[in-house]
């Protein structure tokens, strides 16, 4: 049996395919992930750039609509996906592929591009107690692009740079408007783009820990979220929340999706 | 489930806790839809299909704002929506 999941993501849609598997002798391996898949729609129409991204995973799998026996979706834009049976909210999916991944996971920290959040789970994945700004991006990826631009740095660039500094810049403004104004204030004052870069991702970091702390910091750590490719923030989170060791995802974008494709599968039992 | 609804901005944290496991079993008759002037709750069926209580999404953006008329400062001296809630799901951080 094959079911997807789709992460309906405000920059990137993200489609992942898994097939249950039956290895003699190896119950735990219950499920593969067939195929995974992402997709920076250039649509504007959610369900039209949907539609594609699951299209382009289906032939990158080389399978059809009708080998795919349930499709549900999650993510900002789950709703627009008309062809998903169900809509799953992002805090399930991430809990549910975090837990996937690492069955120890009782803490779940997702950052994308839109939104940070903490969760906890239990043993089975299941999301007991989670956190969110629902308000601004300043706990979130797209804060800390908008601010890589102001420093003229590729996202990849402005990781690395932070974790050449070892100052601490407290940036005070909660808002990205304001927080440009921020990075300017610095860049004028000749602070190095190194330690402009660490200020910024610490602020980033502060937040998003604060979701954390609200559910509290229990057993292991799973970071999720496009934002785990940032090092510079990992670094920045790990000190934050004043943990030595974080789990990390070899494709932490696609965890959500991953979780959303495997409640398909239970559902169909 | 504790879902933790609102945001923290520069002016402090603003967040509407809502014990699911004890929603789901309201023996109040989810009587907090009604006791909220703004009208800012809603049931919803969730992930594991169990009826539960929850925030309406534009309101969580405004809470510090939306909630102001019903803590002491607009004369109540207990939140309307944590009296109505009386298996104590309901609970607000500041």
């Amino acid at each position: 049996m094959i079911t997807a999941g789709i992460d309906m993501g405000s920059r990137s849609i993200k489609v992942v395919l898994i097939e249950e598997l039956k290895v003699d002798g190896a119950p735990q391996l219950k499920y593969g992930v067939k195929k995974s898949h992402i997709m920076m729609p250039g649509d504007l129409d959610q369900d039209v750039a949907a539609d594609k991204a699951y299209k382009e995973a289906l032939e990158a799998a080389g399978l059809k609509r009708e080998d795919v026996k349930a499709v549900f979706a999650t993510g900002a834009g789950r709703k627009q996906v008309a062809f998903a049976a169900e809509g799953i909210t992002e805090m399930t999916a991430g809990a549910k592929g975090a837990n996937f991944m690492y069955p120890m996971a009782r803490t779940v920290v997702d950052v994308g591009a839109e939104e940070g959040r903490g969760m906890k789970t239990d043993a089975e994945g299941k999301a007991i107690d989670f956190a969110g700004n629902e308000k601004c991006a300043a706990g979130a990826g797209s804060f800390a692009e908008a601010m890589s631009r102001a420093l003229q740095m590729t996202l990849k660039e402005f990781g690395e740079a932070s974790l050449k500094s070892d100052k601490s810049i407290p940036m005070n403004a909660q808002c990205t408007v304001f927080a440009e104004s921020e990075v300017v204030s610095l860049i004028h004052s000749s602070t190095p783009k190194n330690d402009i870069a660490k200020a910024v991702l610490d602020a980033v970091a502060s937040r998003v820990c604060a979701m954390v702390r609200r559910v509290g910091i229990e057993g292991e750590v799973v970071l999720i979220g496009g934002m785990v490719h940032n090092a510079g923030f990992v670094q920045s989170l790990k000190t934050a929340m004043g943990v030595d060791a974080v789990s990390l995802p070899d494709m932490p974008e696609y965890i959500s999706a991953l979780g959303c494709a495997l409640i398909a599968a239970e559902r169909q039992h | 489930m504790i879902a933790n609804y609102g945001y923290k901005d520069g002016s402090g944290e603003y967040y509407i806790s809502i014990d699911t496991d004890k929603c789901i079993s309201c023996s109040a008759g989810h009587a907090c839809l009604t006791a909220c002037p703004k009208s800012m709750f809603e049931t919803i069926t969730d992930d594991y299909d169990d009826e539960v209580t929850w925030v309406k999404k534009p309101n969580c953006r405004t809470l510090a704002y939306d909630c102001a008329d019903c803590k002491p400062s607009g004369g109540y001296t207990s939140l309307p929506c944590m009296t109505a809630c009386t298996p104590g799901a309901i609970k607000h951080s500041w």
